[in-house]
């Protein structure tokens, strides 16, 4: 339906610029704030009580208390992020740990992993989706540490897909082999989240 | 149902764009604007849910923005109140160049976290700030359509008199039904005489209106507005020894320029 469909008398005032139309997906539009969102309260761990853990379908499990994780090698990356709820942001600047470091020469026979964080949020991700430096464990974002209620001390960034795979408060990987899906998954977005086949919602 | 089938539910099944008609335009406020949606096929929502609007140029050139669902389940349409930002680019078409019997291209029911059906149950404390109230208000008409006396307080916190959104409406409803209170504060101006609260939410005003911790579950709590006031709000709500899992939020409003 909608095909050939026209909204009288809309114009339309944000078209993007030529050299950033190519970089937003289809729906979204460039924003330069960075809005919030999230589903409860946001949870505040002590950095003297955060750790990290690698865990599920491996050999041994990886811990890394704050310190140790801030000691593993970081690097800063610039990235698009685009949010479902239709904000999309160019050029954004992170500061972590490549997901690749975190699972350097772990063994393990799983194909998706499910992230968990403070606060009980959950989502699930291919475990390719997440190797071969598309996907880092954040702690810093512009310069800065990165801000509660933008997920600090840590979160998943996963800038390939609709931000909402990108958890907040992130503290561990679980490797698993089959894929099960996470908070939003379970709740009517969609299963993979792909922003450039506009993968909002369940069936999308 | 259509809400469970195709989101809540997580089944498969594409959300279809729909086309549907303004059927009535109501001004709220000097900045909101209630726009009444008859949608052929809707098969109903669940309170807080949203939809998809999409508006697509001559030239092909489309935006999209959601919008909270301000009705109750229980009507046969379905209202948004949308308020116009001066800088936006879908909210001042649809609050300022859309008229009744024009045709919107719309998806949705969409969400299934903040949502809340009367068997949900309370007692229920909402808080809003400014246009976040739309999904709030669907809760407190679902409650009234239901005739379901859960006890209930809407917090609103808005920045005029003159901008208190459904002002008449929670009113009206809260003079006939005991188990329904609303508290109005105002953060910039306040009418002479005025008696309600002048300030921004804080943990005493919470603390106030809430009351303690109830036993049990406890209350609760759907917070939605902008960003600060959410934050505020919601660790202001744990600080007071709510549980974290009764407090839901949704940011609201603006998203850049």
């Amino acid at each position: 339906m909608g095909q050939g469909f026209v909204s009288r008398g809309f114009r339309g005032r944000r078209r993007p610029d030529a050299e950033v139309a190519d970089r937003i997906p289809p729906g979204q539009y460039l924003t330069r704030d960075f809005p919030v969102l999230s589903a409860g309260p946001t949870p505040r761990t002590a950095l003297d009580r955060w750790d990290f853990v690698v865990r599920g379908d491996v050999e041994a499990p990886r811990r890394w208390t704050w310190d140790e994780f801030r000691a593993l090698p970081s690097e800063t990356v610039t990235k698009d992020i685009h949010c479902v709820t239709k904000w999309s942001k160019i050029d954004t600047v992170w500061e972590g740990v490549s997901v690749d470091t975190l699972l350097d020469g772990l063994e393990t026979s799983a194909d998706y992993l499910i992230a968990h964080c403070d606060g009980g949020y959950t989502t699930n991700l291919p475990l390719e989706d997440v190797t071969g430096g598309k996907a880092w464990v954040v702690f810093g974002y512009d310069g800065d540490a990165l801000e509660p209620e933008h997920g600090g001390p840590a979160r998943l960034l996963v800038p390939h897909l609709y931000f909402w795979k990108s958890a907040k408060w992130v503290r561990g990987l679980e490797l698993v082999g089959e894929d099960s899906p996470g908070f939003w998954e379970s709740l009517g977005y969609n299963n993979y989240g792909d922003p450039w086949l506009e993968q909002r919602y369940a069936g999308d | 149902m259509g809400a469970t089938e195709t989101v809540g539910g997580g089944q498969a099944g594409r959300l279809a764009w729909r086309l549907a008609e303004v059927i009535e335009i109501r001004d709220e406020t000097p900045r909101v604007r209630t726009l009444r949606i008859g949608v052929p096929g809707w098969r109903g929502h669940k309170a807080g849910q949203h939809v998809d609007v999409r508006l697509t140029a001559e030239d092909g050139y489309q935006a999209q923005r959601s919008y909270s669902i301000a009705s109750a389940p229980e009507s046969p349409w379905i209202e948004l109140a949308i308020e116009r930002l001066d800088d936006g680019e879908v909210s001042p078409y649809l609050a300022g160049e859309v008229r009744p019997g024009d045709t919107l291209e719309l998806r949705g029911p969409i969400g299934g976290y903040f949502t809340w059906t009367v068997d949900d149950g309370g007692p229920l404390l909402l808080v809003a700030g400014g246009s976040g109230v739309a999904p709030l208000m669907a809760m407190v008409r679902h409650r009234e359509a239901a005739k379901r006396a859960i006890p209930t307080t809407v917090l609103f916190s808005s920045r005029s008199a003159g901008e208190i959104i459904f002002r008449d409406e929670l009113d009206r409803l809260a003079a006939v039904d005991p188990s329904l209170r609303t508290v109005h504060t105002l953060t910039r101006n306040q009418p002479e005489g005025w008696t309600g609260f002048r300030r921004r939410i804080d943990a005493a005003m919470l603390a106030e209106v809430a009351g303690p911790p109830h036993p049990g579950e406890g209350l609760l709590a759907f917070v939605c507005g902008p960003t600060r006031l959410v934050e505020n709000v919601a660790t202001d709500l744990l600080a007071l020894g709510h549980r974290a899992d009764r407090v839901k939020t949704e940011r609201f409003g603006p998203t850049g320029t």
